[in-house]
């Protein structure tokens, strides 16, 4: 095989969507293979590893981000129907739910209202760009709805996104270490916390903890996602961190 | 056939989501909305069924991968994010460790405060 049909190949693989679907479900099988291996310890988070897989990869065989995409969004697509899917865990969850609902009620108001008013006031305090804080300001969110939201206040969206998966990775990998040292137990509590603060990524995390928690962290995900969308921009004109 | 009709099932509902947010003009995700209409479809059903116990499961179980491909995007704003990253990364990590002890601390307390069923186990 001469370097002729080595290149038409190339640009068969860099234009279609299968490399970037393949190089995907790789890496994550790697990255998964490796977190059990090591006994699910959080820094070896399965989103960490195969994240950083994919960009040396696609930093060293110089492929745009795009390019990626195009194969990248068949899995991405299916992030829709899981967020409908939490519907079900927390169905099974209802009769602990009926018990708990004012408590979650106000940890709910309370958790979206502290996440993103301290976000905002540190990067502020910190000297970071307005237009940074206001790409800080929903990143406890799930992507879709923290993008809109973004964009609605004046942040970056694209930017909002990537702030949101950190925030996501930051909340899963410390969430259950942080749990324990604070003696919190009730896996209610610790899903309702983890969901508030990093949404589907802590939600996925909360998952392999235990059914009960990984539905409570659905409800709060899909709860701070509507509270979030209606009083964020309210709270921030409030104590003036809109500038628009 | 029953995983095939459980994810038929999630995207009806997804898309009746989609459609309802954008002839209401609410500001949420069309998926969310769909959540929310479907569990309360389960509410008024009063079982969730072994089809949608199926897809759900399967979809749930490795719900780390979805997120894959996005924050894959990260390398599209490494200078943006260079230019910053003391504030993003002092501003992210306290915030996040302060909403999710504050959120946990508010829930045990006002359950402390309303509920007989949580005697003092933990």
């Amino acid at each position: 095989m001469d370097n002729a049909d080595l290149s038409t190949i190339w640009v068969y693989l860099s234009e279609s969507p299968l490399a970037g679907l393949t190089i995907t479900m790789i890496a994550y099988s790697l990255a998964y293979r490796l977190y059990t291996s090591a006994n699910s310890h959080p820094l070896l988070n399965p989103v960490v590893t195969s994240v950083g897989m994919l960009i040396l990869f696609l930093l060293a065989t110089d492929t745009s981000y795009d390019a990626y995409f195009e194969g990248g969004q068949f899995v991405h697509f299916l992030l829709g129907p899981a967020t409908v899917a939490l519907a079900v865990p927390l169905y099974q969850q209802l009769s602990k739910l009926r018990r708990l609902w004012l408590p979650v009620t106000i940890a709910m108001l309370s958790g979206v209202a502290i996440g993103g008013l301290s976000s905002v006031g540190l990067a502020a305090l910190l000297g970071a760009s307005p237009i940074t804080q206001m790409s800080l300001a929903p990143k406890s969110v799930t992507a879709p709805v923290a993008m809109g939201i973004s964009e609605q206040i004046g942040g970056l969206p694209s930017l909002t996104a990537v702030l949101v998966v950190l925030t996501g990775i930051l909340g899963a990998v410390l969430g259950t270490r942080l749990f324990d040292l604070l003696r919190i137990r009730d896996d209610s509590v610790r899903g309702i916390a983890m969901g508030v603060t990093a949404h589907g990524i802590g939600t996925a995390r909360a998952f392999q903890v235990s059914k009960e928690m990984g539905a409570f962290s659905g409800l709060a995900m899909a709860l701070s996602a509507f509270l979030t969308a209606v009083i964020l921009p309210w709270l921030l004109g409030l104590f003036g961190f809109l500038t628009s | 056939m029953q995983f095939i009709n459980g994810i038929t099932i999630l995207l009806i509902y997804q898309l009746a989501g989609e459609i309802s947010v954008r002839l209401l003009g609410i500001p949420v995700p069309g998926p969310v909305l769909g959540m929310l209409m479907l569990f309360i479809t389960l509410l008024l059903r009063g079982k969730a069924g072994e089809s949608l116990d199926t897809a759900s499961t399967g979809l749930l179980s490795h719900l780390s991968l979805l997120f894959v491909p996005a924050g894959v995007g990260m390398m599209v704003h490494f200078e943006h994010i260079a230019s910053e990253w003391l504030s993003i990364t002092i501003a992210l990590l306290l915030s996040t460790l302060v909403t999710m002890a504050a959120t946990a601390g508010i829930m045990l307390g006002v359950s402390r405060l309303t509920g007989r069923e949580h005697n003092a186990d933990g």
